[in-house]
């Protein structure tokens, strides 16, 4: 198959829109100072819930980042990811009305859709009446509204996609951009975003069970911690500019090697999780060894049990404290579908500038974790091969192995 | 239900908050006439306004009739004349 | 994801398949009403529609507990979940695999859904809002389950979970489109090797309050409320809008060599797919249907298939005046003359548009003309528009040899889909 031989797909632009900033500077450089950007949610009054806080992006005006007619008919979170396309494109130098209109495709991942739109045409209905739904609930709320907005904005006519597996969805995205890249696409904007803070979107939330309950923000999402206690959500996420390995020539960050999915049984059922297959596949994939990981990204659930299952897995394939291990996005919060996606931002970044960025908290990892856990401080390494982990909600396990421009 | 006669300007409020604006169109311009097409409105954008006009200003226009209504002076006149036979 | 075995191209094929349609569950029941040219659409009763412009839809004869499922899983699980996997589990028995059995970490699920779980989501909604009273909504009515509503990926975790997959596992969800893009995903997944088997269909439950006001809104659905048995007209010059409909189809799709291993009866192959974006508008299509023709001839291409190789044509067939004309024209721009002598058919005339659902649901009808040697007709097509002059077997079903299949299908967000289903040879 083509797509297992083709040279590996490059990262030619990245555009952030993250609590850590908008632009890959801002990010990066909020990354590297390692202070939690976590705090009570401003977008609503959410101190009646058990878990207010969450990671915002600052200072995202629409109005600069969002043309006006867009603004009324898409939801937060098509806007976080309009807004992340027009950088990761100025960022690569694609100006996409001069490439072939059925070469430039798009895929992105959404957990959750327009869920702060919903909530206030849903809310119009019950009050006021079926009349009192406006227009474009028609097309803000569905999962594919970011990407048809994107195709329609930069006239990208080639393969267009929507991938949902929770938290797992944006690496999906990178894998699906792989695939199209593949069929003949010359240019893919993939990667993902989610905006879940709404009240009724919060609410569902917590019907995972997983949100952090601690009442000081600093202190509510602590992966790999032994005070872990739940994960702390954001919005926001990143979207990737990936180019055929030929096309891209010097403009790379770095290149998409290797990537593969599984699905973990049903509880109680007595088979093993997956997580460690996916990742000796995704390594498997990329044609590397454990011992050619320089850095592993983890999910960093924030929940006890499944940092340890993650620690578990990460230590079957890398051995005890085999490998360093970083989770910026203890930073930042669970960005859902955002969250992988910035996670392979953030490799790039690192395997460009030879650091590995902060863990927040983390201070206290259980011994028989086992984790080279990266700590508060960033930690200067030469980094040619990145390992990003995500996990999805329900049992979605995702590996991909990033590797740098020079590989 | 609003009785007083509904402006330009009130339309543009009204504009501006259910469609947006766009770059290259000048709202506060001379739009009385424009026809929506010129004023980049899809369909979905004169059914919003449409549903905007119904919820907030209490004006009910039918299906039939706003398929006529081409620009932003039709409409008013619409909604004033609707207004006053209301009363 | 798993290198290939040496050897030719993987060849995907279905070998088992599951229906739950409106006008009846099963493949059976849904393949006798398609046959007999019946409509399935009528007066919603799922919720009371009074104060709604279009008050119709084709709903589903569903009941969870006599499907099977047990009180835990119709608590869990959104209706459209429910749909889902009930389809997964007849298509599993139809292909004589059993869950649990095979290599699971080989075993692939690729789900489709535009509207994910807007009923749960909204019938708990309007617990936790007091019937949308309150903005801040009051968390301590929210159940636990409320998390999987939210986060449509669940679907497909329900169908791995009902199927023992453990391979690759997602949720598509590209609108009207995703049941043509995620059986064309999921039979990716086998062809480059890093599946053998998959779970791949698509569902959708959308007769709910929200869904309907928000395509009254635009218009897009019939006011024909008196007549609802007729109101789905696609092609028809008195088309007015479409139906909402509902439903689920799940295939189980196979590398073509492991299916013949095991002796497993293969309906057809999966021979092409592609999608490709309208980049023009959200809801508005252009009349000369150049990107549904794109997506056409790439999928033809990937199939290695001429137009004169297809025997027959499953159009989205909506039943709006745009939809219709726009992909007639697509048809005539991608296969020339031969498209004046194809049979040209829309279910959605009997079953409604179950959104993300019907591509799947459509594939299902493809899969069984191909079988079965006979094309489902157009229902309630008896003045055709003068712009749509093909060939819609209005009425009554028509039999002969079909081979090779076209089924197409068009979304808010600009997508169009095509999908080439082949008898194995």
């Amino acid at each position: 198959m083509s797509v297992l031989t083709a040279d590996a797909p490059a990262v030619t632009g990245i555009g952030v829109v993250a609590p850590t900033g908008i632009g890959v500077e801002e990010h990066w450089a909020a990354t590297l100072r390692g202070v939690p950007v976590i705090g009570p949610l401003t977008r609503f009054d959410a101190s009646r819930y058990p878990s207010p806080f969450g990671g915002e992006v600052p200072g995202f005006d629409a109005a600069e980042r969002v043309p006006g007619r867009l603004i009324p008919q898409t939801d937060h979170w098509t806007h976080l990811a309009l807004a992340a396309t027009d950088l990761a494109l100025a960022d690569a130098g694609v100006v996409p009305a001069e490439l072939p209109e059925y070469e430039m495709a798009v895929v992105t991942a959404s957990s959750s859709g327009g869920v702060e739109f919903g909530q206030r045409e849903i809310q119009a209905l019950w009050r006021d009446g079926p009349r009192h739904v406006g227009a474009y609930q028609s097309i803000a709320w569905f999962y594919a509204a970011t990407t048809g907005q994107i195709s329609i904005r930069h006239g990208m006519r080639g393969p267009c996609g929507v991938v949902v597996a929770e938290q797992a969805g944006a690496l999906e995205s990178f894998a699906q951009a792989r695939r199209y890249l593949a069929d003949g696409a010359r240019v893919v904007v993939s990667g993902g975003t989610d905006a879940p803070f709404s009240p009724y979107g919060l609410t569902c939330q917590l019907g995972s069970g997983r949100l952090s309950t601690g009442a000081d923000p600093a202190r509510a999402y602590l992966p790999f911690d032994a005070a872990a206690n739940g994960f702390v959500p954001g919005e926001g996420g990143a979207i990737l500019i990936i180019e055929q390995a030929a096309t891209a020539q010097d403009r790379s960050y770095g290149r998409i090697a290797g990537y593969a999915a599984t699905f973990d049984p049903p509880p109680g059922s007595g088979r093993p999780p997956t997580l460690e297959r996916a990742v000796r596949a995704a390594l498997d994939d990329a044609r590397l060894t454990p011992a050619d990981v320089d850095v592993v990204f983890a999910d960093a659930a924030g929940v006890p049990d499944l940092d340890r299952a993650e620690a578990d897995a990460i230590g079957a394939v890398f051995g005890p404290r085999g490998v360093p291990v970083t989770a910026p996005k203890s930073l930042t919060g669970r960005l859902y579908a955002g969250g992988p996606a910035l996670d392979a931002a953030t490799a790039l970044l690192a395997m460009h500038d030879s650091v590995i960025p902060p863990t927040a908290g983390g201070a206290d990892v259980p011994p028989g974790y086992a984790l080279d856990l990266v700590g508060a401080e960033p930690r200067p390494a030469r980094l040619r091969t990145a390992l990003i982990i995500a996990r999805g909600y329900g049992g979605f396990n995702a590996a991909l192995v990033l590797r740098g421009p020079n590989t | 239900m609003a009785t007083r006669e509904r402006t330009i300007d009130d339309l543009r409020a009204l504009m501006r908050a259910a469609v947006g604006e766009a770059d290259d169109i000048d709202l506060d311009g001379d739009i009385l006439d424009s026809t929506f097409t010129e004023l980049e409105y899809d369909s979905l954008a004169v059914l919003e306004l449409a549903a905007r006009i119904e919820t907030q200003w209490g004006v009910l226009i039918p299906e039939d009739d706003a398929s006529g209504l081409e620009t932003p002076r039709m409409f008013l006149d619409y909604v004033n004349g609707r207004a006053v036979a209301e009363r | 994801m798993s290198r290939p075995q040496g050897g030719g191209p993987r060849r995907v094929a279905i070998t088992g398949m599951g229906v739950v349609a409106p006008g009846g569950s099963g493949r059976k029941a849904f393949w006798n009403l398609l046959t007999d040219g019946r409509t399935a659409t009528r007066k919603i009763s799922l919720f009371d529609p009074a104060g709604f412009r279009s008050r119709i839809a084709a709903e589903c004869d569903f009941d969870p507990a006599a499907e099977g499922l047990t009180p835990r899983e119709v608590r869990r699980m959104d209706r459209a979940a429910q749909l889902a996997v009930v389809s997964a589990r007849e298509a599993l028995a139809d292909s004589g695999l059993v869950a649990g059995e095979g290599d699971p970490a080989r075993f692939a699920v690729s789900l489709g859904s535009a509207v994910g779980c807007t009923m749960g989501l909204e019938d708990e909604y309007v617990v936790v809002s007091d019937q949308g009273r309150d903005w801040l909504v009051d968390h301590s009515y929210g159940v636990p389950h409320l998390y999987r509503h939210l986060v449509p990926s669940s679907l497909a975790a329900e169908v791995a979970w009902a199927g023992g997959a453990e391979g690759p596992v997602t949720l598509i969800s590209t609108g009207c489109t995703s049941g043509l893009d995620a059986v064309g995903h999921g039979a990716r997944v086998i062809a480059e090797g890093s599946a053998d088997v998959a779970l791949a269909g698509a569902t959708d439950a959308p007769i709910s309050p929200i869904t309907v006001a928000c395509f009254d809104a635009i218009r897009a659905t019939s006011p024909n409320n008196d007549d609802p048995e007729h109101a789905s007209r696609p092609f028809d010059r008195e088309r007015n809008g479409f139906v909402l409909g509902e439903g689920a189809a799940v295939f189980v799709l196979e590398e073509l060599e492991h299916a013949r291993r095991r002796g497993a009866h293969v309906y057809c192959e999966v021979a092409g797919y592609a999608t490709r974006g309208n980049a023009y508008h959200m809801t508005g299509l252009k009349p000369d249907g150049r990107e549904m023709a794109e997506a056409i001839r790439v999928a033809m291409d990937a199939a290695r298939v001429a137009p004169a190789d297809l025997d027959y044509i499953n159009a989205h067939g909506s039943g709006t005046k745009q939809n219709d004309r726009h992909e007639t024209a697509a048809f005539k721009r991608s296969l020339g003359e031969r498209a004046y002598e194809l049979p040209v058919s829309s279910i959605k005339s009997m079953v409604g548009h179950s959104l993300g659902a019907i591509g799947s649901i459509e594939l299902a009808a493809c899969a069984l003309a191909i079988e079965h040697g006979v094309v489902p007709p157009t229902a309630n097509l008896h003045n055709a528009d003068p712009e749509c002059d093909l060939d819609y077997v209005p009425l009554v079903a028509r039999e002969g040899r079909i081979r090779t299949v076209l089924s197409v299908g068009s979304g808010f967000g600009g997508f169009q889909s095509a999908t080439v289903l082949r008898e194995a040879a």
